[in-house]
Parts: structure tokens; sequence; C-alpha cells
């Protein structure tokens, strides 16, 4: 009998204790935004009823620690351009990448676009996220800011998409079109970083429109992480002794965010392993989120 | 043709304008479901880039009454109606073939998203969107015999054609996307409000 009191004491408590205290509550024009505490973690949810979806975590014992897996994985980008004086990161989240990417590079001039207004006020509030000279926000349409900046023929030796909230996908982030008029972005020797979806009919999808427009790309998962990153570099992928020359490098550095670059190399393949006759998505043809959940 | 011969006809082409009706109210809100993917590579997909739509729409469809309305006092027959139908049918053809070209350049022009798609939405949906407000005020025309069904009519065109509305929102929403291209369900589109008028057109000439 106290056993099943316990249980069920477990059972109505849990839910709670691992999503933590709430914070800040908001509503934004797109989303519920929440932020969300446990002893020593800060996490930017955006709250949906079936399946809330944390978008960043702050480790607060040791804030540098990148606590997503995903997140870790972006930072692969550095093995193919080890030394980027601009960055652009499209879906700023909590403001992580930013953040680290500015501790590690100081020169480094970084914009990132961010849709929602009130995302970036809860990144500048909870997660540590500054803007200065060096890091700007732009608050709009990804889009809209990339066909711009292609007009005014800005370039970027690192360019990462991390727009999807996992449950909505801008749909004209997806395309042929975009990631054509993103690559323009590119400088001579950049790279695009994208975190993408790994599961569902739309992983070939996905993967088939990339391939259309860099040609072969670094497919890169880590076992146990579910998560899939795209690395792309349309002036020529360097070869596994070239990634691990660089892994040693950024070793160092990269070890006190948690992001254990050395075990990367090993995981980055051109082999496809999704179905490659698949059609690839289009401005007039995106149905990104009814594939999603096929 | 005397008066009388006149009313019996229209009265016998009853079911071709709620059929028309019908097919105009799909159309419309297919196009305005698509409107939002046409604008979304230049102005993004944004609560105002909806909201420009939606707007423009309204007003062409309130314009398209007006008109519509107007004409339906001058001789209503089934042969201008038809009219009506090519005409959209060709108000459309634009968006297919000059879309990114007319937003290249109200992109180029204007820096806000939101008042860019607020004239890309007129440019590309306001003439279509017009003539195809001007089919319901006109099909209640060519329906009503008597002051006293007036009300019973309209509310049956209303019926007919703002179900329509809901189907073409749905369907376009849940398969069309994801079966075919924009230009494709467009073109299709084009090609059924083509039929829908030379039908017209011939059960009118077939009643002279």
């Amino acid at each position: 009998m106290n056993l099943l009191r316990l249980l069920l004491a477990a059972i109505v408590t849990l839910p709670f204790a691992l999503e933590g205290e709430v914070i800040h509550q908001e509503r934004s024009i797109y989303r519920n935004i929440e932020v969300q505490q446990t002893r020593n973690q800060r996490c930017l949810v955006f709250a949906v009823r079936r399946d809330d979806r944390r978008q960043t975590c702050l480790n607060l014992d040791e804030p540098d620690r990148i606590v997503f897996s995903y997140v870790r994985m972006a930072f692969g980008g550095l093995l193919l351009v080890p030394n980027p004086s601009s960055i652009l990161i499209v879906g700023l989240g909590g403001g992580t990448l930013p953040t680290a990417l500015a501790k590690l590079y100081p020169t480094a001039q970084i914009d990132a676009i961010e849709i929602d207004p009130s995302v970036v006020k809860v990144a500048e509030q909870f997660f540590n996220f500054k803007t200065s000279e060096r890091i700007k926000v732009y608050t709009q349409d990804a889009r809209v800011f990339t066909k711009r900046a292609r007009q005014e023929a800005k370039q970027y030796d690192l360019i990462i998409l991390d727009a999807f909230t996992g449950d909505y996908i801008p749909e004209h982030l997806m395309t042929q079109e975009y990631l054509t008029e993103t690559r323009d972005l590119l400088s001579p020797a950049g790279v695009v970083v994208a975190n993408t979806f790994s599961a569902s009919e739309l992983y070939s999808y996905e993967s088939e429109t990339y391939k259309s427009v860099f040609g072969a790309f670094f497919n890169f998962k880590l076992p146990g992480s579910g998560n899939r990153v795209i690395l792309a570099k349309p002036s020529g992928l360097p070869s596994k002794d070239q990634l691990q020359a660089a892994a040693r490098n950024l070793a160092p550095t990269l070890t006190t965010l948690g992001v254990a670059i050395e075990e990367f190399p090993r995981y980055l393949t051109t082999r496809a392993d999704w179905d490659t006759n698949s059609p690839i998505l289009t401005d007039q043809f995106s149905p990104a989120n009814l594939l999603k959940n096929r | 043709m005397d008066a009388h011969s006149s009313t019996q006809s229209l009265r016998q082409a009853g079911w071709v304008v709620l059929l028309l009706a019908f097919t105009s109210g799909f159309i419309i809100m297919s196009v305005e479901l698509l409107g939002g993917r046409i604008l979304a590579p230049y102005f993004g997909s944004s609560i105002y880039v909806w909201g420009s739509i939606i707007s423009i729409f309204m007003v062409a469809l309130s314009v398209g009454y007006l008109i519509g309305g107007r004409l339906s006092v001058l001789s209503p027959n089934l042969g201008r109606y038809g009219l009506f139908f090519l005409l959209a049918a060709l108000g459309l053809l634009p968006i297919v073939f000059f879309a990114n070209q007319a937003m290249d350049a109200v992109f180029a022009a204007i820096d806000d998203p939101r008042y860019g798609s607020l004239l890309a939405s007129t440019l590309l949906f306001f003439i279509p969107t017009a003539i195809l407000g001007m089919i319901a005020p006109y099909s209640v025309r060519l329906m009503v015999n008597d002051t006293d069904h007036s009300g019973q009519v309209a509310g049956g065109l209303y019926f007919v054609s703002t179900l329509g509305s809901a189907l073409g929102t749905l369907l376009t929403s849940f398969y069309l996307v994801l079966w075919f291209d924009m230009n494709t369900i467009l073109l299709a589109m084009i090609t059924v409000l083509l039929l829908a008028g030379v039908l017209a057109i011939v059960l009118n000439r077939g009643r002279l």
C-alpha cells in the first residue's frame, strides 16, 4: 500500500521535476515561450501542450558547457573552416551558438537572424546573450534577410542554419531556392552547417535538396544523439587527414565547451543513407510540415 | 426572345449557376492559400504577409461584388456570366508566369516586407479576385425570379459558394500542395475556370 502510494506520488511529480519551475512565461506573436529552471539548468521552451520543446538549455554551474548534442555537433563546421572571420546564424534560440563562437573568435563578426522579437529579449534576459558591435541580431524573416544580404553582396565564412523548432517548419527555409540564395552568401571557402531532421520522410527530401545545391556534403550523426547535421563546403570537402589535423588544433579550446571535437571526424561521411530518388523541395513544392509526419 | 422565355431559360440554368458558383468559391480560397506560399520566398511567412493577402482579397472581393451587382442590372444572361469565368482565368495567368518578376521588382523597390507583401498581393491577386467576386451577385440575379424568394435564392447561393470555399481551403492545404507543384495547381484551376466559362456560354447559345 505504501509502495503504491510512493509510486503514485512519483508518477504525479515526475513530470514537474523534469520540467522544472517556470521562471518566465510570455506569448509572442509566433508562440508561447517559457523559461524553465531546475537546480542547475535553465531551458528555453517553446511551449506546445502536447510536447514541450526545449530549444536551448544553459548549465548554470558551468555556463560555458554546451548542453544539447545538436548544438555541440554544429561546432563540427569548424573542422571545415578553422578560423571564420564572419559568421551568420539563422535561428537564435537562447543565443548559445553566437555567445560561444564570439568567445572562440574574438574578432569575428557575427550576425544572428531571429524572427521572433520575444525570443531575442528572453535570450538577453535569461541566457547571457549580449549584442555588441561584433554580435548583431536582425529581427526578421531569414528569407527576407538572405535576399537583402545577397543584394548587398554580404559574405560569410560560416553559415549555421538552425531555424526549426521541431513542431513547425518554415517551409520557405527548406527549399532549393533558399539554399541557393544562402550558398551565394558564402565566401569562396565558406561552409554551411545545417541542423536538420533525422526522421520521417522529410529526411530523404531534405538530403537530396542539399545535395542539389551544395554537391556532396558530410552527413554527421553521433551515436545516441538522434540528430543529423549537414556540413557542406561548395569549394570542396577536406580529406580525413585534414579533418583530423583540424580537430587536434581545435580540441584544446573546444573541450572547455564540452565539445569532443576529436571524436567528430570519424562520424563524418559522404555516404547517402537515404532514398536518393527522393524528389527535392522547391518554392513550388515544399510540403515539409506534411512530410514530417509521415 | 420575349421576357417570359428569357426568365424560363434562366431558371433552367439554375443547376449550372450553382455548380459554377461552387467552383468560383473553391478557386478563390485555394488561390488565397497558395498566395501565402507565393509570397513567402520574398516577404517571409509572418503574420503580416497573411494580413496583406487577406486584406487584398477582401478589398478585391468587395469591389467585385459592387461591379458584378451593377452589371447584373443590364440584361443579365449566362453568356456574360461565362465571360467572367474566362476573364478570371486570364487574370490568374500572370501569377503562373510573372509572379517572380513582379516580386523581384517589388522587393527591389520596397524595404519593409509589410508594404512589400501588400503591394505584391495587390499586383498579383487584386484583378483575378475582383473578377471572381463579380460572380456572386450576378449568380443571384440569374437565379432570382421573384422578390419573395430572392433571400432564399441568395441563401442557397451563399451556401454553395461558401461550401466551395471551405472545400478549396481544405483540399489545397491538406492534399494538393503535397501532390503537385504550385503552378500545376494554378494551371488546373485556370483550366477549370475556362471550362466553366465555355459551359455557360454554350448553354446560353443553345437557348437563343
